[in-house]
């Protein structure tokens, strides 16, 4: 490996949540930035900020097991406290999600506020809350994305995850906000067993709509948990999957498909888990998990109610400590791809009972499957809290009207 | 070791002059960290890493100097080191967190 001449003047441009496009320095700034990473940064670049427990839909992969509102969550007045401290830490950005965001009788006043304090707002809705005016009174804000999300390209394959009209009512959103003009807004997909033969289709709509197209990995959180199994994408599905991401870098991952890299050439985006490191989550009551895929008590590093507020959390919590410092191969450590993979997702591991330096269960060399099938009957961790309406949910597949 | 952000390709598109003025986008925030700062450009999106913290005091300086090699110079930044201190300001041009500033 030659030195670089000068690495420290490089300016690295990524856009966080688009592929990296532009001049690019030479490898070995880029391992170096990794490393930078790794260490944490003074706060987030991506932080994923839940606004309640509360949905309208009741989808069956959950990442937050979300159905009902949590007494507890934060108020007006708390959510805006919450703001301010991010536009104090330059947190440029936050995701918006549930829950279902936009049910809070306070949203639009929520994204107003951030927008006016120098925090960009990108909320994930699934859409049913977009009406005309909606769409109008969205597409006259500045600093703000929308996200619309889908789990397939027709209702046959979007409903029976999500529930019966939520393909429809997703649609009509993307038709008012193309309508009132807000420009190129995102459709979120999560790639499962049943959608990833769609993934033209899913191109195609967005391109109908002028939208930017998303797709990211399904985990086995939440109510994912119960669901994974029957809906994660096969090996071949993966491969697949890892193909058709290289020959589209203008679609964007949230950079969630590192553990592909394995394959061969990297995916664009950062290849590593940033749990702790340049991501977290604020959940619906103030608490503060690793990521938005590790809702349970222990990913939980504090509440934002804490002496010393997020800031404390994030630069001092012992558990967000401990997720920078070197972590070991572990089992990985003789695999030639884990600079690449960098050993996969924690929260994937962690949900099917693997330990944290295991290989990912969807290991792209297939490492993974030998101690999966040693667990056997052993129950992996259960996600919690779960805010789930008490109502069955099935992935029966119901008729289409 | 295997590049981890995306493999890139080109040296940037934007050619500067280090005799132009510069001055940072009024839609780009910088956020100092330990391994220099973070410029944020609200209007693209756009995050970029300075991973020194001599091209930050560049940054921060370009719109006091009337051209980039005063503001070098003003820096106490020896001339040899100049040419990456010109790709990396016009990596910033072309991802539009710097421009040229009328003299």
């Amino acid at each position: 490996m030659s030195a670089p001449a000068e690495p420290a003047t490089v300016a690295v441009p990524v856009r966080l949540g688009a592929p990296v496009s532009g001049p690019q320095p030479p490898a070995p700034v880029r391992s170096s930035l990794t490393d930078d990473l790794k260490l944490g940064l003074d706060a987030p670049i991506c932080l994923t900020w839940e606004l309640t427990y509360g949905c309208n839909l009741a989808c069956v992969h959950c990442l937050s097991s979300s159905g009902r509102r949590d007494p507890r969550e934060l108020d007006t007045a708390q959510a805006k406290a919450v703001i301010d401290e991010l536009e104090r830490l330059q947190v440029f950005y936050v995701n918006i999600g549930g829950g279902e965001p936009m049910i809070r009788p306070d949203f639009f006043e929520l994204i107003r506020y951030a927008t006016d304090h120098h925090v960009g707002v990108k909320f994930s809705t699934n859409g049913t809350r977009i009406d005309a005016a909606a769409a109008r009174q969205l597409a006259a804000m500045d600093y703000l994305d929308v996200q619309i999300s889908i789990d397939g390209a027709t209702a046959e394959v979007n409903d029976p995850v999500r529930g019966e009209g939520s393909f429809d009512a997703a649609v009509a959103a993307m038709g008012h906000l193309a309508d009132a003009g807000f420009g190129p807004f995102k459709i979120s997909v999560t790639v499962t067993r049943h959608n990833v033969a769609q993934l033209d289709e899913f191109a195609a709509l967005a391109d109908r709509f002028g939208a930017q197209l998303r797709v990211t990995r399904l985990r086995p959180s939440g109510r994912g948990a119960d669901t994974w199994h029957e809906l994660h994408p096969t090996q071949d599905q993966q491969r697949q999957l890892y193909r058709w991401l290289m020959d589209r870098p203008d679609v964007l991952t949230g950079d969630s498909f590192f553990h592909l890299s394995a394959f061969g050439e990297a995916l664009p985006g950062l290849n590593l888990c940033g749990a702790g490191r340049v991501v977290c989550l604020i959940d619906p009551v103030g608490d503060v998990y690793a990521c938005p895929f590790v809702i349970h008590d222990e990913f939980r590093a504090g509440n934002v109610a804490d002496p010393g507020g997020f800031t404390d959390v994030w630069r001092s919590s012992e558990l967000f400590r401990s997720l920078r410092e070197p972590s070991s191969p572990g089992a990985c450590a003789s695999c030639g791809s884990y600079d690449d993979c960098q050993g996969g997702c924690m929260a994937a591991k962690f949900f099917v009972g693997l330990e944290l330096d295991d290989p990912d269960p969807e290991c792209v060399k297939g490492a993974a499957e030998p101690l999966l099938a040693a667990l056997g009957a052993v129950e992996p961790p259960r996600p919690a809290p779960d805010h789930s309406k008490p109502v069955a949910v099935s992935l029966a597949r119901k008729p289409t009207t | 070791m295997a590049p981890t952000v995306a493999p890139g390709t080109s040296s940037p598109s934007v050619e500067v002059d280090l005799e132009d003025a510069f001055e940072l986008s009024p839609q780009v925030s910088l956020r100092p960290e330990p391994f220099g700062a973070l410029a944020y450009h609200f209007g693209n999106r756009r995050l970029t890493f300075l991973r020194s913290p001599d091209m930050v005091r560049l940054v921060r300086e370009l719109e006091h100097h009337p051209s980039a090699a005063a503001a070098l110079s003003a820096l106490g930044i020896d001339a040899r080191r100049w040419p990456s201190f010109r790709k990396a300001l016009a990596n910033l041009v072309a991802s539009e967190m710097l421009r040229v500033r009328a003299r």
